[in-house]
């Protein structure tokens, strides 16, 4: 479904995807793991089209996105969805306004479809009744989660995750690893991409799991591989200790 | 150092190009955005009306003032009215307008798109396959294009207001003097020159201030720098601008 061929990515001096091969599979959950500034959040945006990479491939569907036309990639992120880091939400519309913008750009839905369709998707991510909230009020666990119904709205194809529980506290992390989980068994054809670089969630949540060192994928494979992989890397990060073959900045 | 800041500059540069091309190509290539044109269109021209008209007022007024008590040395008070809608026209009033739209519409444009920016949320128009310029830029420029001017007229005629009271209470000069010398002097070819800078202007504003936002980062100080660096560079090539189309029309 998604392939990288050899990809590298460098601003200015620092080469931050070092010949990057990589295989996200049709219909899974893949989580990609690595320490920060390891180039996680700069790979999912190769897959958007948000970036385009110093040298190699990155194919979609079998086509080269840094060859796709501008309308070749809006139309191709028109079928995925992107929770960001920090949500993203537009601050001068409200929840509805918000999730409706995907809707209102792509599809030719009546206004009552489209208040129907909101209200699954806020019910899908178990929120009701802040349709007319504005972001700014909304706590940071709200705002994750309107922002996935944001990303789930146009019934992607694709969803991709930047982070989702980075800077929360457990009981939301949990809810959102749960949200994850449950999005992805509701929607059994959809390939779900997840930044993170919780060990804890990607051994709940993934059917793989891909770890980024130095540009490079230090080891793909499933959460069970990597419970009993032998790599220092991959032991130095599950343990969580600084000393370790993994390099600190 | 001087060579990276000139490699720099050449940067930006291009990147204008290349941005300018792209709104224009998009204006033509994608569906306009209707709702959002009129929604800018009463941002930009509404809600910038009273402050127009204040500045318009004060800025006739001031004008016939000092104009008045030069003019008297001569004898030639009933000249004002003359004097005054030459100079509102065809100077005046498209350089203070376009100074107020810097700093009432660039500075805010510039802000609102650099805090897009630094939140991800252009990032966030972009993945969901919207182009931000189409979206946050066009129709900014066109809504400008078009309401610019026209406060750029309440400048002239409020100006012209300004000066008529401060000539007949003031200089107690004849309103039927002031009128016909306003009418004989000032033509409607200098009401245009007026207007077709301010036109031009409005080009610079929208432009100028959607650019430095979406080049913005580094969170709230990259906001600041953004804004700021917009506005004195909007300040600069109006003013550059207004030299160049003077000279043109001149000569």
């Amino acid at each position: 479904m998604i392939y990288f061929k050899n990809v590298s990515k460098i601003f200015g001096k620092k080469k931050v995807l070092d010949g990057l091969n990589l295989h996200i599979p049709k219909g899974q959950i893949t989580l990609i793991l690595g320490k920060s500034g390891e180039g996680k959040s700069v790979t999912i945006k190769h897959i958007m089209g948000l970036m385009q990479p110093s040298s190699g491939q990155v194919i979609v569907d079998g086509k080269d996105v840094g060859l796709m036309s501008n309308s070749e990639l809006r139309n191709m992120r028109s079928n995925f969805g992107m929770l960001f880091q920090h949500a993203a939400l537009f601050d001068s519309m409200t929840v509805l306004e918000n999730i409706m913008f995907p809707l209102k750009e792509h599809f030719h839905f009546s206004l009552p479809e489209m208040l129907d369709r909101v209200e699954d998707v806020l019910n899908q991510v178990g929120l009701q009744g802040i349709e007319d909230k504005l972001p700014g009020i909304l706590s940071t666990g709200e705002k994750k989660r309107v922002g996935l119904a944001r990303a789930l709205v146009t019934n992607p194809k694709v969803l991709l995750y930047d982070e989702p529980t980075t800077g929360m506290d457990p009981l939301v992390c949990e809810m959102i690893d749960n949200l994850i989980l449950k999005v992805s068994k509701l929607n059994p054809d959809l390939t779900s991409i997840v930044i993170s670089h919780d060990m804890k969630a990607a051994l709940a949540l993934a059917d793989k799991i891909v770890m980024i060192y130095n540009g490079k994928v230090a080891l793909a494979g499933t959460p069970g591989e990597f419970k009993t992989s032998k790599n220092p890397i991959i032991r130095q990060f599950f343990s969580g200790k600084v000393q370790g073959p993994m390099e600190f900045l | 150092m001087f060579f990276n800041e000139i490699k720099n500059r050449i940067n930006t540069l291009g990147d204008f190009v290349l941005f300018v091309f792209n709104v224009f190509y998009e204006t033509l290539s994608l569906k306009f955005r209707f709702s959002l044109f009129l929604q800018y269109m009463n941002l930009i021209g509404a809600q910038s009306l009273s402050i127009i008209i204040f500045t318009g007022f004060f800025t006739g007024a001031v004008f016939g003032l000092q104009i008045g008590s030069v003019f008297m040395v001569f004898r030639a008070e009933g000249l004002m009215g003359g004097a005054t809608g030459i100079a509102l026209a065809t100077e005046l009033a498209p350089l203070i307008t376009g100074f107020l739209l810097a700093g009432r519409v660039g500075s805010a444009t510039t802000a609102e798109i650099a805090t897009m920016v630094v939140n991800e949320q252009v990032e966030a128009i972009e993945a969901m396959g919207v182009s931000p310029i189409h979206y946050l830029v066009t129709p900014r420029v066109f809504a400008s294009a078009i309401v610019m001017p026209l406060l750029c007229g309440v400048f002239m005629f409020i100006g012209v207001i300004g000066s008529y009271m401060a000539g007949i209470y003031i200089y107690s000069i004849d309103e039927g003097v002031f009128f016909e010398n306003l009418v004989y002097l000032a033509q409607s070819k200098d009401i245009i020159v007026g207007l077709r800078k301010m036109f031009f202007f409005s080009f610079i504003i929208s432009l100028l201030s959607c650019f430095f936002g979406l080049k913005a980062s580094g969170g709230a100080k990259g906001v600041g720098l953004a804004t700021t660096d917009s506005v004195v560079k909007i300040l600069i090539y109006i003013l550059i601008s207004d030299f160049v189309i003077s000279y043109i029309e001149v000569h």
